[in-house]
This record gives C-alpha cells, structure tokens and sequence, in this order.
C-alpha cells in the first residue's frame, strides 16, 4: 500500500497554524500526519483532528518523543519560546524539526530559493508569513539588480487571522522577517513593518516590497519577479502579483496578494496558507529525498 | 457649578507635523519650536516621525534626522513639559526603538493602536510600565467602531497598564455628537483619563474638542497652527483660547501658546495644512489623513483624480499604515479609467 510508504510526521501546537496544516497534510501523497500535540483536547482545533481520525495527545512535546519509531518530522506550530526548548530534545531522537515560529534555531528555509540546501539538516527554520511572500521577491529584485541598497517589506494581514501569539509577538516577528530578508538578499539594510486589518469582509494578505536601488533595471526586475512568482505558485497556488515592479518617488515597489486555499480559515488567511505550503513543500521534499 | 477639573494640553506639532512636511523636520526647527512649547506651558511635547518610533520608511516616508538626534535635540529644550512619542506596534518594537528612547529621555510613550487591535500594544506598554515611564494607550481611527468597542479595547489597554487613554480621530471624519458619545462612555467607565485628538478634515476640530470636554476628557491634543496630518489637528492656539474662555484650569500661558503658533508659522511657512477638495474628501471617506501627500503623488503619477483614489481606499476601509495600498489602489483606477495606456506607467 502507498499509504505506508508515506513519510510519518506530528503536528505540535494546535492552533490556526497547526490545524491549518493538518488538513493540508491529509491531502498529501508523500505524508502521514500520525501524531496531533498539543496541550488542551478541548481546544478547537483538537477537536477538528479527533473528528478527522487523527491520533492526538495532551501531553504536547513528550508525546512527540514517545512516538519517535513512527515520526520522523514534527512541524512545530507552538512558540518562539516553546520551540527553543523543543529543538535539542527533537534533535537527539533524530526527530527533523520544521519550526514554524520565529525562533531562528536551524537554518531558514525559503523553498522557491534554498530549497535544496535545507535538506537533511536536523533543524529548519519558515521565518514568517510575510517573510515566506516577501523573500523570494527581494531574492529576485537582487539577481536583477546589483546595486540594491535597502529593502523593505510590509504585510497586511486580516486581524481575524492573527492569533493571540501572533499579536503578542510582533516584535519577533519583525527581527525574523527583517534577519531573513538580509540573508536572502545580501542586503544589510533592511525593514519589516506588519498592520492588523479589521475590516469586514476580511482583507487578504498582501505583501509589499520597497527597495532602494541604484540604476535599477526595471525590465529585468520585472522578468525575474515573474519567473519567481510562477515558482512560489507550485507550492502556494493562491500566490499572485498584484503590482508589477514599478518606480515611484525613488522607490521600486511591487505587491503580492495571497489567497488561502480556504483549509481551516476562509481564503481570506493568505498568511496562514504561505507559510504552511512552504513547510509542506519542505517536508514532501524530505519525503521524496527519503522515497517516500 | 462643579468646578471645573485641569486639563492636560498635549502639543503634537513635531509629530503629526512631520506628516505634513514629508517628515523633513530638521533639528534646528526642533530646537526652536521645542522651546517656544516648553514657554507656553504645554504639558507635554511629542516628537519625531509622524507615524511614530521606527516609523521612518519608504512606506511612509524617511525622516530627515534620526530618532535619537531628534529626542536629543527636543529634550535639551524641556524642563517642565515632558516629552513624548507615538509608539504603534507593528512599526516599533521595544528592543529596536523603545529602550533608546527610554534612554534619550522621553518622559511618556504613547502607544497606538487602530482602534479594535489594542492587545497587539500589551508588551510595549508593559515594558515602558518595567521601566518606570509613563504609558498611554492611544486608539486610533476611532470613527470606525462604535463606543461600545472602543471601551473593551480601552479597557485591555488599560489592564496593561495605560496610564491615559487617547481617541484619535485619525480621518478627521467624527462628528461631535459622536465624539460625546464614545468620550462620554470610556470617561464614565474608565479609571484612568480619557483624552481627544482631533483633525480639520471636515472642519470640526474645535467642536470636536469641546464636545470631548463637555463629555469628560481630561486631555486634549493639538498643534500650533494644525501642522498636522490632511487638513491639520485642531489648532493648540484656539484649544488653549477655548479652555480660557471656559474657565478650565491648565499649565497654558495663553499669549505663549499664541507666540508658538506664530513662531509654527514662521518656522514650517509654506507647508501649514489647509482645508482642500481632497482634505474634505479624505475627511468624508474616513481614510487616515497622513495618506494626503502620498495619495497626491501618486495621483499625479498616474493621471487620476485624488478624490477617486481617498474614496476608493476608503471603500477598501484601509487602516493607518497601509500607505503601500495606496500604489495598488492607484494603478486598478488608473487601469479602468484607460486600459490601453496603463500597462506600463
């Protein structure tokens, strides 16, 4: 049976994040979802797995260790704090950690950019939502333009899908998103600025990139920005360009929308949807690598 | 009669100014104008860049002068007002910005947030609470939201440790009946004093004001000669006339505060904000009004009418920080007004 042969993975942390990915993984050819952990059997998102058939536990972390011989990837969607503890715990089971919070322990992942490199490490780091839309157009923005002296990204997102860690960790989120926008682009000067959206219906995720360039090649710009956005919609198919690279007032700007693929939350929760697909992409990449 | 409770008058020319001036304040205009407010006996002086602590941004703008030299130089010119500055999450974070200020000096952190997201503002103000400065909670655009919602979120902020709450009327939209209303409730229901920013957009600054006082507040934002955002705050010279003529106790030497408008005058000539068709617009749209000089731009750019582009981001209720919608927005109208033309601006 295929089923077998899937690479067996558990889930840790039980919110928007985690329950969101679950039901991307039942639809996966190359993955099993064997294990959903967290802290609380009540909490909505248990409840989701226990009625989709999947196994899950209370006891969070110790459950994942505990089922070491059948998991060998945990996606852990609990804390920047949390995970800091989780990962050397994880690394000696040989348990490969994909960490969805921004707590920056292994190496961070970009599928559309470093795909390859990231594979067989013990330990790999999603960066953030806004930092999985917005890097690989600042990565592009550098292939096409040599001189790129500063890059900025902001994001808007629907306040209904900002969870409560979300909102008390903007700050991490900004220092991840801005760490990895410098290592992707080579750019050391960069910034992140993130605004919660209320509005009724709610706002998709957008995502906007500003960079000061020197002699900017716009054609170019625009050519590599294309061919980067038709690689991000392999993983991420409601990935699209809402505004082509264009000058304006000294800056290069371009914008993304993203829509979810409507899993757990409606579509309106594009950034759920990015950083979830690219974990996915990650992992079936393991699996394949594995011949799952 | 009760007598009357003081009022404290919080100046917001060298913040909401930078809006109106591409945030190219420099520090000699600081130096000058941080005096004058320190004479006139405003509580408190907010400075730096319009939109905040680490707010200077291609998205909104870069600021001539670093933050640090700006809070330095308005520092050296206070003793007795204090100084503050707009703090919103999402732009600031307390590593980056918030600590640096604490050691410049500022006295106050005014920490903002749109109007039903206050939880986000939870840790920055904690940590200002840590470190022994005082906090405000600031919500703003508040006509978009009900009174009722207004008070939970204050009241989160307050729960945080918010030692002042702030309604900004961000769009200049607000009438005054309904700013008695939502005044009038978080006064009555709240421990801590309710405050009121008010703008010109539709020429209801001053009656703003008072209607915010007749309801309770305790606090009112302003600045000399509106230098503000869009069509301007309400002018910090007709407050401080208005709380004379009423009888209002507060610090303001009223002829000072009249010598600062003038000096504003001087100082920013050229750029005080005025009532205009897309002011007005902006107003009746309920878009933030730091969007008015980027929305202008843009609008000229791409050959469209500035008040299509106000309505349609007001359609689209986008909230203060969003400027890099603005470049979106344009470009859909500027395509359905000309398709063949637009591909390529």
């Amino acid at each position: 049976m295929t089923a077998s042969k899937k690479l067996g993975v558990a889930i840790l942390g039980t919110g928007n994040i985690g329950t969101d990915l679950l039901i991307k993984i039942l639809r996966s050819p190359h993955l099993e979802c064997r294990l959903f952990a967290g802290r609380n059997l009540g909490s909505p998102g248990m409840m989701k797995a226990s009625q989709l058939g999947v196994a899950v536990s209370a006891r969070g972390i110790d459950a994942v260790l505990e089922a070491a011989g059948e998991v060998s990837l945990v996606f852990d969607a609990t804390s920047a704090m949390d995970h800091l503890k989780h990962a050397p715990r994880l690394e000696k089971k040989g348990i490969v950690a994909v960490d969805l919070t921004p707590a920056k322990v292994g190496r961070m992942c970009v599928p559309a950019v470093n795909l390859n490199d990231c594979l067989g490490l013990p330990n790999v780091n999603m960066v953030t939502c806004g930092g999985q839309a917005a890097i690989p157009l600042a990565f592009a923005i550098q292939k096409a333009n040599p001189k790129v002296r500063y890059i900025e990204t902001v994001s808007s997102i629907a306040s209904r899908s900002a969870g409560p860690a979300t909102r008390l960790n903007l700050d991490e989120y900004l220092g991840t998103t801005e760490a990895g926008l410098g290592l992707f682009s080579s750019c050391p000067d960069t910034k992140a600025i993130i605004n919660l959206n209320p509005a009724q219906p709610c706002v998709h995720m957008q995502t906007t990139l500003l960079a000061r360039v020197e002699d900017p090649d716009l054609d170019a710009t625009r050519a590599r920005v294309a061919e980067m956005v038709a690689l991000i919609r392999g993983y991420v198919p409601g990935y699209q360009l809402i505004l082509e690279p264009m000058l304006e007032n000294g800056r290069l700007a371009t914008m993304v929308r993203v829509d979810g693929l409507g899993d757990y939350l409606p579509k309106y929760a594009g950034n759920l949807d990015i950083i979830n697909c690219a974990a996915i992409a990650y992992a079936e990449a393991v699996a394949n690598r594995r011949g799952n | 009669m009760a007598e009357k409770l003081a009022i404290t008058v919080c100046d917001a020319t060298l913040r909401d100014g930078s809006h109106a001036y591409s945030h190219q304040i420099t520090l000699d205009q600081i130096r000058a104008y941080a005096a004058a407010a320190e004479g006139a006996g405003f509580d408190y002086l907010e400075v730096g860049h319009g939109n905040g602590l680490g707010a200077s941004s291609l998205q909104v703008g870069l600021s001539k002068e670093t933050e640090g030299e700006m809070l330095k130089a308005a520092r050296g010119c206070l003793k007795k007002t204090r100084l503050s500055v707009h703090v919103m999450p999402g732009y600031a974070t307390i590593q980056r910005e918030i600590v640096g200020a604490i050691e410049a000096g500022v006295d106050l952190f005014r920490v903002g947030a749109h109007c039903t997201e206050a939880d986000v503002t939870q840790r920055h103000i904690g940590h200002v609470r840590a470190a022994g400065k005082e906090a405000w909670g600031i919500l703003m655009m508040t006509h978009m939201v009900e009174a009722e919602v207004l008070l939970e979120e204050a009241k989160k902020m307050q729960s945080y440790g918010a030692q002042g709450i702030v309604l900004m009327d961000s769009a200049g939209a607000s009438l005054p009946d309904q700013v008695r209303a939502k005044v009038g409730l978080l006064a009555e229901r709240l421990d801590v004093p309710v405050g009121y920013h008010a703008h010109e957009n539709l020429g209801l600054g001053v009656a703003n004001a008072l209607a915010a006082l007749d309801a309770g507040a305790r606090i009112l934002d302003g600045s000399s000669r509106g230098f503000g955002a869009g069509a301007g705050n309400v002018k910090l010279e007709l407050v401080a006339a208005v709380l004379h003529r009423l009888g209002y106790p507060s610090g303001v030497d009223l002829y000072k505060a009249l010598d600062a408008s003038e000096l504003a005058a001087k100082l920013f000539a050229g750029s005080l904000p005025e009532s205009s068709p897309v002011s007005i617009i902006s107003g009746l749209a309920g878009v933030f009004s730091g969007f008015a000089k980027p929305v202008n731009r843009v609008s000229k750019q791409l050959g469209i009418d500035p008040r299509d582009l106000f309505i349609e981001l007001g359609r689209r209720k986008v909230v203060g920080g969003q400027e890099d919608l603005i470049l979106e927005a344009a470009q859909e109208l500027a395509r359905k007004k000309s398709p063949a033309t637009q591909e390529r601006p």
